[in-house]
C-alpha cells in the first residue's frame, strides 16, 4: 500500500508541475501580443506543456532513485520535476540563460540533468533507445538501477519504440516503458493513426507484462509502476506501461487546436488528477493545513525558480563555438575573402 | 529527363498577391483536380492543414482518402509513398521538420533514390517528399536545420527550395508532374504563417493559371556588376536586402536564385562571375561539406572560371548544430549584415 508520506511527495510533485505549466504559459505568452510571434517574448521556440500529464510523471518517479536513468520526450517538464532535475538550473535553461541546464544550446525539449540520469530529446520516440541503453550498462555492471523511457501514445508507432521493446525484451534487460495516451498526436485522433486502442497490448508481441491505466487516479499509476519498475530492479526483465492522461492544454503553445472538439477539452479539464489525489489525501487523514501548505510550498518553489531564472545572464554570441570536438572558424563567415593572386582579367 | 518551361497561359494576371505557402497549395490543388493519382500523406496534414500551413483548406476538397493523416511512422508513410509511385501513383510525402529525416532516411536514400538507377532505369519513382527547413525563431538543434546539402549530395534526389510564391508554384506544378523523385523543401520563415511573420519578398505576384519552372533553371533576382552572390531559400532576401543597402554606396550586387540544387545551374553562376569577378556563397545550411563549397568548385572548374575569379567568400552557419538562446541562434545564421559585410570584402579586395 502507498504510504501517506508518497501521497504526499506525488501530490507536492504534481501540483509543482501543473503551477509550473501554468506560469510558464504566462511568460511565453507575454511579449507575443496582440499576434502571436513564435520567436518573441520571454521564451521564444516551440513550448510544449503538461498539464494533465502530472500523475504519469509523478506515479512512475515515486519508485525511482537518482541513479536510474529516465529518458523524456518533447513534453518533458512534469517528468523532469518528478524525477529532481534542478528547478532553477532547468528554468534558465527554458529562458535561455547561460546559467540553464545546458548554457543555453538546448532549450526546453532538449534538457540534460546527468545529477539524476534525466536526458530529452525532441525527436519522436528516439529517447526509448537510450533508455534500453541505460539498461544494457546496469545489467553489465550488475547494478540494481533501471531505466525508464516516457513516450506519447503517438510515437508507439515508430520503429525506435517497437525495436526498442524487442531488444529489451530479448536481452532481459531492466527497461519500463511508459506510454502518455492523451489521444491526440498534435491535431491526430488516436483511433486514425492506430487499430489498437489498449496500447499495453503491444507488450504481448514482445513478451512482456502490458498494463494501461488511468492518470485521473495516481494512486493507481503508482501502483502500476511499482509492479513494473520492481520486475526490473528485481531482473525480471522490461514491462511496458500506458497511461491515460488529459491534454488540458493545447500540443505546442499557439496551438488554435480548431480541430478538437470543445467537449473533448472540457472533458480533460474535468477529470483532473489533482484534485483526485486531494481527496486521496484527505481519505488519510491529511488535513486541509497540511494540503495547504504543500501547495503553497510548491508554488513558492516555481515562483523562486522563475524569478532566478530570469536574473541570470544570457549567453554571449561566441559561446555557440563551445562545447564542440573540433573548434570550428568563428562566425558565419572566414575572416579573410580568399582571393586570387595573380588577379583577375579585368 | 528533358523538362520545358511552360508560361501562364494569360500573362499580366499577377496583380493578385499570394503567400508562399498558398502558392504550393494551390499547385498542389491544381494537380490533384487534374489527376486522381495524385495524394497527399503526412502528419497533421489533414484538419491541420499542415503545421505549416503546406496544406491549409485541401482537406476540404480533397477529404481523408487523397488528404491522409498518418500514424508517426516516417519509415512507413515514406516507404509507402515510393511503393505508390512505383505502381504508377503520383504521391507527396510530407516530412514534418526536415531535421527528422533520420527516422526515415532508409527509404528515402537508398529506395527512393537508388531504386530507378538500380533497376537499370525500368523502375520510376514519381513521388515528392516536401518538408519544412530552416531556424530564426529558437527552435534549437533538432528542429532548425536546413540539411538540403545533405539531400543533394546524394545522388538520386531533385532538389528544390523555391524563396517566392511566384517559384513555389511553377516548382510544385513541376515537382509533381517529375517522373523522378523531387525533395522539395520550403522554409518556415518564408511561407507567411501568422505565427511566423515572414520578411517582406516572398510573397509575390502569382497567376491563377498553371506553369512550370524548370529544374535546373537559376534566377537572377537582381541584376549587378561588381559582386555575385549566389544563395537560396530565405537567404535570397537577405541577400536582397544587403544588395539594396550597398547599393547607397556604389557597390552594384547581383543576386542569384538558385532555386533547385539538383539539377543545379552552373551556367548562370559562371556567367555572373566572368562579369563580375567576385564571388559570396551565402547558405543557412553548415559550411563544411556543403553548398558553399560545391559553388565555389563548380565556379573553379567552369572554363575560365579559375581566371575570373579574383576573390570568394562563404557565408554559412558554421560547423556547430544551432544553438537555442538567441543571442547563439542569431550568431551563427547569417543575417543581411553578414552578408553586407562580405560583400564589402571580397569587393575591397586587391
Amino acid at each position: 500500500m502507498v504510504s501517506v508520506n508518497e501521497l504526499q511527495s506525488m501530490y507536492e510533485n504534481m501540483v509543482t508541475a501543473r503551477h509550473y505549466e501554468e506560469r510558464l504559459q504566462e511568460e511565453y505568452l507575454e511579449g507575443k501580443q496582440p499576434a502571436f510571434d513564435i520567436s518573441a517574448g520571454p521564451i521564444p521556440g516551440e513550448l510544449h506543456l503538461a498539464a494533465g500529464h502530472e500523475a504519469s510523471g509523478a506515479g512512475v518517479c515515486q519508485h525511482l532513485r537518482d541513479d536510474d536513468t529516465v529518458t523524456a520526450p518533447h513534453r518533458p517538464h512534469h517528468i523532469a520535476i518528478a524525477k529532481g532535475v534542478d528547478l532553477k538550473r532547468m528554468t534558465a535553461e527554458i529562458f535561455g540563460r547561460e546559467t540553464g541546464l545546458s548554457k543555453g544550446k538546448g532549450g526546453h525539449m532538449h534538457l540534460f540533468d546527468p545529477e539524476v540520469n534525466f536526458a530529452c530529446s525532441g525527436i519522436i520516440a528516439e529517447g526509448c533507445p537510450p533508455a534500453v541503453g541505460a539498461g544494457l550498462a546496469a545489467k553489465k555492471r550488475n547494478t540494481d538501477s533501471v531505466a525508464v523511457a516516457f513516450l506519447g501514445e503517438g510515437a508507439i508507432d515508430q520503429g525506435a519504440f517497437l525495436e526498442s521493446l524487442n531488444m529489451a525484451s530479448v536481452q532481459n534487460l531492466p527497461v519500463v516503458f511508459v506510454v502518455e495516451d492523451n489521444d491526440w498526436a498534435i491535431s491526430m485522433p488516436k483511433h486514425r493513426i492506430t487499430d489498437v486502442a489498449n496500447g499495453a497490448r503491444r507488450a504481448d508481441g514482445f513478451d512482456m507484462p502490458g498494463e494501461r491505466v488511468d492518470a485521473d487516479d495516481a494512486v493507481a499509476v503508482y501502483e502500476a509502476a511499482r509492479a513494473a519498475v520492481g520486475r526490473a530492479r528485481d531482473r525480471n526483465g522490461p514491462s511496458l506501461l500506458e497511461v491515460q492522461v488529459h491534454r488540458r492544454m493545447g500540443h505546442f503553445m499557439g496551438d488554435p487546436e480548431g480541430y478538437r472538439p470543445d467537449e473533448d477539452k472540457a472533458a480533460a479539464e474535468r477529470r483532473d488528477s489533482i484534485e483526485r489525489l486531494e481527496a486521496d489525501l484527505r481519505g488519510h487523514d491529511v488535513d486541509d493545513e497540511t494540503i495547504d501548505d504543500l501547495r503553497d510550498r510548491a508554488h513558492e518553489r516555481v515562483e523562486e525558480a522563475i524569478e532566478w531564472a530570469k536574473d541570470q545572464p544570457e549567453p554571449e554570441p561566441a559561446d555557440a563555438y563551445e562545447d564542440v570536438f573540433v573548434n570550428p572558424a568563428s562566425g558565419v563567415t572566414d575572416s579573410e575573402p580568399s582571393v586570387a593572386e595573380t588577379g583577375g582579367d579585368d | 529527363m528533358a523538362q520545358q518551361e511552360r508560361e501562364p497561359a494569360s500573362d499580366g494576371r499577377t496583380d493578385r498577391s499570394l503567400t508562399m505557402s498558398r502558392a504550393m497549395v494551390e499547385a498542389i490543388a491544381h494537380e490533384m483536380r487534374e489527376d486522381d493519382d495524385v495524394f497527399y500523406m503526412g502528419e497533421d496534414v489533414a484538419d491541420y492543414g499542415g503545421i505549416f500551413d503546406s496544406t491549409d483548406g485541401l482537406l476540404e476538397e480533397f477529404g481523408y482518402e487523397r488528404i491522409m493523416d498518418v500514424p508517426i511512422s516516417e519509415t512507413a508513410y515514406i516507404g509507402a509513398a515510393v511503393g505508390a509511385a512505383q505502381a504508377g501513383m503520383r504521391p507527396i510525402a510530407e516530412l514534418m521538420f526536415v531535421d527528422f529525416f533520420g527516422v526515415g532516411m532508409d527509404q528515402i536514400y537508398n529506395q527512393m533514390a537508388k531504386n530507378t538507377y538500380m533497376s537499370g532505369g525500368s523502375v520510376s519513382v514519381p513521388m515528392v517528399l516536401t518538408a519544412a527547413v530552416g531556424g530564426t525563431y529558437n527552435d534549437a538543434a533538432q528542429h532548425s536545420q536546413t540539411l538540403y546539402g545533405t539531400f543533394a549530395h546524394l545522388p538520386g534526389m531533385k532538389v528544390v527550395v523555391p524563396s517566392t510564391a511566384y517559384d513555389a508554384k511553377g516548382l510544385m506544378h513541376n515537382a509533381i508532374r517529375d517522373d523522378d523523385p523531387v525533395v522539395y523543401l520550403f522554409h518556415k520563415r518564408l511561407m507567411g504563417i501568422g505565427w511566423m511573420p515572414a520578411p517582406d519578398g516572398p510573397k509575390t505576384g502569382v497567376p491563377e493559371d498553371e506553369y512550370t519552372i524548370p529544374f535546373g533553371s537559376a534566377d537572377v533576382k537582381r541584376e549587378g556588376a561588381d559582386v555575385t552572390v549566389v544563395t537560396l531559400g530565405l537567404h535570397v532576401h537577405r541577400a536582397l536586402e544587403a544588395a539594396e543597402s550597398l547599393a547607397d554606396d556604389g557597390i552594384d550586387v547581383e543576386v542569384i536564385d538558385l532555386r533547385t540544387l539538383v539539377p543545379l545551374d552552373t551556367e548562370t553562376i559562371a556567367d555572373s562571375v566572368a562579369k563580375t569577378g567576385r564571388l559570396v556563397v551565402v547558405d543557412e545550411d553548415y559550411r563544411s561539406f556543403g553548398v558553399t563549397g560545391e559553388i565555389v568548385a563548380s565556379v573553379v572548374e567552369a572554363e575560365g572560371g579559375l581566371a575570373d575569379l579574383e576573390a570568394v567568400e562563404r557565408v554559412a552557419v558554421p560547423d556547430v548544430p544551432i544553438p537555442y538562446a538567441r543571442p547563439m541562434e542569431n550568431e551563427v545564421i547569417p543575417d543581411a549584415d553578414d552578408v553586407e559585410n562580405a560583400i564589402r570584402d571580397v569587393h575591397a579586395s586587391e
